[in-house]
């Protein structure tokens, strides 16, 4: 059976950046930094005090108040980015068939700050439980998939998927197998995280993952420098409307780009630290371009993982030399964490809008923070340090990897017809 | 109004999300003021946890109206 091309027709973003699709590219190719000092809880105790939080959002300008209190945060994020999403799509409840409508969405967690609510809540009492009703459906993480899927009444596949910070683009993948296997004629995909919390920060600074540079929080998300010292924890929502190519010229959409494919891999090595020689990343770029039947020679443009961690930015770069070879000096590499810091299970979706609009504009956004070489690091390659590059890009390749060892990896092109 | 019927219907505003004038003592809360099954659940434990009381099951399903529950509160409230 011949599969069906996948193009992008609608985005939405909330992000560190900006809280639209538009503030956050913009932000993107200006170089700035989304993080500052936590005030989203008191963090004074914390050996890291500062994350790149989404900034001004306030959910009952956008959602019934009432509706706004039984969801996580992490769920107020992805209902506003899908809003964004289908608007720009021009789809709404009157122009679709619900029942080809589809809604594939991730988050590495869920909700992890309403779970930390209500068991601080019980642990403070005399042991008699009284749990909120909405205890349980606000901190499941598929309820995210399942409240777009109602506010926009969208019947078709629905479910959540989950890889930690591969999770977005894994769901990104499924939602292409899904059009291309001819099951939806559109997908909301995308992911939503929001963990900036006592549990969330108090649990990645015990692993020693995040960067304890707290004199300076701009600079602190430095991947591929020689000092970088952790990641910078984040958290956003990015929603894609992917479309089946002919159902989108039917119904004369507006196309962004189009996703040619896909790869999923594992390390099988390690819960939290990647594979020493970057194997996973080499395996899951290689199925990302043979999904896509395209050679290493016609990508363009690499967002990395590289989240500023000490041994996933080695790892990843020795992976990337390996797949590419000698084009790999003239392809543009950029980690995007530098100013959005590591959204978690939302990284791969707004890093996948990172590339749709780098092929949309010629522009690669840059790898901001760069002030030391590392020499463990290849000089030869072109990391976009600090400022964003113009350059044609045709192809952009997106990798995310999650704690457990899960690899993944979209492709997206300029849409010919 | 009673102080408790004030009390009771500051909560039911903030958890229904609906105008104070919609919280008259006959509205009930699934048919007038938009409540599924699990806000109900929730009207009760904001109830309990206000007056510091607990409220039996079986007297929390007899609860259904906002005059209901200010009676019943009234009643048991310490």
């Amino acid at each position: 059976m011949e599969l069906k091309r996948v193009v992008v027709t609608g985005m939405g973003a909330l992000t560190p950046l900006g809280n639209s699709v538009e503030e956050y590219w913009n932000g993107l190719i200006n170089g700035v930094s989304g993080a500052d000092m936590i005030t989203l809880f008191d963090a004074s105790k914390f050996r890291t005090k500062f994350a790149c939080e989404v900034k001004g959002f306030d959910p009952v300008q956008h959602l019934d108040r009432k509706e706004a209190r039984k969801i996580d945060r992490f769920t107020q994020f992805a209902l506003v980015a899908s809003d964004e999403a289908m608007k720009d799509a021009g789809l709404s409840r009157e122009n679709v068939n619900p029942d080809r409508v589809g809604v594939v969405f991730g988050s590495g967690i869920g909700g992890l700050i309403t779970f930390q609510q209500e068991v601080t809540e019980f642990a403070k009492g005399d042991g008699t439980p009284r749990f909120n009703p909405f205890f349980i459906p606000k901190m499941i993480l598929d309820i995210a998939a399942g409240q777009i899927s109602m506010r926009h009444n969208l019947r078709g596949p629905n479910y959540a998927v989950v890889s930690a910070c591969a999770s977005s683009t894994n769901a990104i993948i499924d939602a292409v197998t899904l059009i291309r296997l001819g099951k939806s004629d559109i997908i909301v995909t995308g992911g939503s995280e929001a963990v900036i919390s006592e549990a969330g920060v108090g649990g990645f600074n015990a692993m020693k993952a995040m960067s304890e540079r707290n004199d300076d929080p701009k600079t602190a998300s430095r991947p591929y420098d020689k000092d970088r010292d952790g990641f910078v924890m984040g958290e956003a929502a990015g929603v894609l409307v992917l479309e089946e190519l002919e159902h989108a010229k039917a119904r004369g959409a507006r196309i962004y780009c189009e996703v040619v494919g896909g790869g999923a891999s594992a390390d099988a090595h390690h819960i939290t630290a990647p594979h020493p020689e970057g194997l996973g990343a080499k395996n899951v770029m290689l199925a990302a371009l043979a999904d896509a039947g395209m050679k290493a020679e016609d990508i363009d443009y690499i967002n990395t993982h590289g989240t500023s961690t000490p041994l996933g930015d080695v790892a990843e770069t020795k992976a990337i030399t390996d797949v590419f070879g000698e084009h790999a000096y003239n392809l543009n590499i950029s980690a995007t964490k530098s100013m959005t810091g590591h959204c978690l299970g939302a990284a791969g979706v707004i890093e996948a809008i990172a590339c749709i609009k780098a092929v949309m504009h010629d522009i690669v956004p840059p790898t901001i923070n760069h002030f030391t070489d590392d020499p463990e690091l290849d000089p030869r390659l072109n990391f976009t340090f600090n400022k964003a590059q113009e350059r044609t890009v045709n192809a952009a390749l997106s990798n995310t990897f999650g704690f457990g060892g899960h690899n993944a990896c979209v492709i997206v092109k300029k849409y010919q017809p | 109004m009673s102080d408790i019927a004030s009390r009771v219907k500051k909560i039911i505003v903030d958890k229904l999300g609906v105008d104070e004038g919609e919280v008259t003592n006959e509205a009930s809360f699934t048919n007038d003021l938009g409540a599924d099954s699990l806000d109900t659940v929730e009207l009760i434990m904001e109830f309990e946890k206000e007056f510091n009381i607990s409220i039996p099951d079986e007297q929390a399903e007899t609860i259904t109206t906002v005059g209901q529950a200010v009676s019943y509160l009234e009643e048991h409230a310490k």
